[in-house]
């Protein structure tokens, strides 16, 4: 018998993974967001000093984990395993990336809930006894994203009301198994969520269901209600994911007056980012600048997150099939301690 | 550690590397650790840095980034050496036979055309246009029913380089790409091989009529 297994699909921590330490680096137009102040690290440009925006991607991401890691004095090789994602083919930036820190290493893949995947995986590590420090980073850049994506970043496209902006920007965290601060009690891992949506300018509808299926999930497992929780906080839904997310769940009589969303906080309403951010970066700059700040201020005890990701292909979207969506939890308590 | 400190180790080490290619594990794995440390240190900095300062900690961090990049190289390139010494070689005397002989088989049969054409009453320009449309229309017949591709495997550039390779690489493209649709399947990557020969033909051809027009 599972012993860490709650119900269906929650996984129930008793070792206290914490993480100690976190850093975010970010592109011009984030730093112009209404968190602008809060990141680590604001680039003057999308290109980093890089002559590819890949590269540029690849540096943000490298950056963030040295920064997170020079916080509290280590080293790469002070890491006994390195867990990172981001959006592009062959996960190219978190490749480079462990190629340059030289540690164990293992890819993921979750889209836009890559960074909330990682914190689980890094969880189970760690409560596992496998190891006892980790590193774990998620990265997007508008700017790839948009070229193996959508369109060539300087055609002339209108974009839809129901579309996102991908976030420029990386996030990466250090979590280990003692020390004070945010300590991750519960992980819930989603399921693939599929409602036909076949709109690769409409990420927000295609994900609100895996969105709502792991917060029921998770509520289901624990015994929990949303009021237990402080927040509940999607990665990207943006503002027409969000508002089909609190619909589905009014409809199940389950209460929405604590839920937010990373997409609707990254970006200020004149900066024509339309339906809000998305991308791997968006729930990844958010929590380790924003939330990871108020829990450690004391303003939040309690968070579930929940990391959303479009599972979207071009190729496959070409050929009619539409979006799988999926989305994983994670829970995050202030247990004092770290300032 | 300060930055003068950091500039100091920069210079140190340049010297040495400049002098010495290759360093043993244990020298490299050191100096691996201090660019490491350095990096991340004047990183930080340089978040916390405005105006000039920042300016300044950019310049150190690039120059560690570069001194990071000089000193795996040796290692790769000693290793590519050994990598190459061990790779099975290419056939190239068989390849070009091979082409060779294909190429001819080709453009004999183009040639055969072209006569035919010529004893038909038609002129030289129409007998040469007539030939390239029907060699075109057999490789893409042939591609088609999926011969072609098991002949360029063994003729290479034999069936690359005539007008029959040029139609191969479109008719592929295209039924490559016409599972993603009529638009952006077949209609966006039906030029993804045969692209580059028509933009840079078309702009050489350019220069030449320029240069044939000056020369005249």
């Amino acid at each position: 018998m599972a012993q860490k297994k709650l119900g269906k699909q929650t996984f129930k921590f008793s070792s206290n993974p914490i993480i100690s330490s976190e850093a975010a680096v970010v592109g011009p137009m984030e730093g112009k967001g209404p968190l602008g102040e809060k990141y680590d690290m604001v680039l003057d440009n999308t290109f980093a000093g890089e002559n590819t925006w890949e590269k540029a991607e690849q540096k943000m991401m490298q950056y963030s984990m040295e920064l997170a890691l020079e916080k509290k004095g280590f080293l790469p090789s002070d890491l006994d395993i390195y867990l990172a994602g981001d959006l592009l083919n062959q996960i190219i930036s978190a490749n480079f990336t462990a190629r340059f820190l030289n540690t164990p290493f293992l890819g993921l893949y979750g889209a836009c809930s890559t960074l909330i995947e990682g914190l689980c995986v890094a969880g189970i590590l760690l409560d596992g006894g496998f190891v006892d420090r980790i590193g774990v980073s998620a990265s997007s850049h508008h700017n790839t994203a948009e070229r193996q994506y959508r369109y060539p970043t300087e055609q002339g496209t209108q974009r839809p009301m129901t579309a996102q902006w991908t976030v420029t920007g990386s996030g990466s965290f250090v979590v280990e198994n003692s020390g004070s601060g945010v300590i991750l009690t519960h992980a819930t891992i989603g399921k693939i969520n599929d409602m036909g949506i076949s709109n690769a300018n409409d990420m927000g509808s295609a994900m609100a269901p895996a969105a709502f299926d792991t917060i029921k999930a998770h509520l289901q497992d624990t015994g929990r209600k949303p009021d237990d929780y402080d927040l509940i906080v999607t990665g990207d839904l943006g503002l027409l994911g969000s508002n089909v997310l609190k619909e589905m769940m009014r409809r199940e009589k389950i209460s929405v007056d604590n839920i937010t969303d990373c997409g609707t906080l990254v970006y200020s309403s004149n900066q024509d980012s339309h339906s809000g951010g998305s991308g791997c970066g968006c729930s990844a700059i958010v929590l380790s600048s924003h939330f990871m700040g108020k829990l450690l201020a004391g303003e939040y005890k309690k968070i579930f997150f929940v990391g959303t990701g479009a599972l979207l292909s071009p190729i496959t979207s070409f050929q009619g099939e539409s979006i799988p969506s999926i989305a994983h939890g994670i829970v995050l308590e202030y247990m004092g301690g770290r300032q | 550690m300060t930055e003068e400190e950091i500039w100091k180790k920069i210079k140190q080490r340049e010297k040495i590397m400049s002098c010495s290619t290759l360093f043993s594990n244990f020298q490299m794995s050191e100096y691996q650790n201090e660019l490491q440390k350095e990096h991340q240190k004047v990183l930080y900095w340089e978040t916390k840095a405005s105006g000039e300062e920042k300016i300044r900690f950019t310049n150190l961090r690039n120059e560690i980034e570069i001194q990071q990049m000089l000193l795996v190289k040796p290692k790769q390139e000693a290793y590519k050496a050994i990598s190459n010494r061990l790779a099975p070689k290419q056939t190239v005397v068989k390849n070009t036979i091979m082409a060779f002989v294909f190429g001819g088989i080709i453009c004999t049969i183009g040639q055969i055309f072209n006569n035919l054409f010529l004893q038909g009453g038609l002129t030289v320009k129409e007998a040469a246009t007539s030939t390239s449309v029907i060699m075109i229309s057999i490789s893409a017949f042939l591609t088609g029913l999926g011969y072609y591709d098991e002949l360029g495997k063994i003729a290479g550039a034999g069936t690359i380089v005539p007008i029959t390779g040029f139609a191969n690489s479109i008719v592929s493209s295209a039924m490559e790409f016409k599972r993603e649709g009529y638009i952006y399947g077949v209609g966006a990557r039906i030029f993804t091989v045969a692209g580059p020969v028509i933009v840079y033909g078309t702009l050489v051809s350019i220069v030449i009529g320029l240069v044939y027009y000056f020369i005249k």
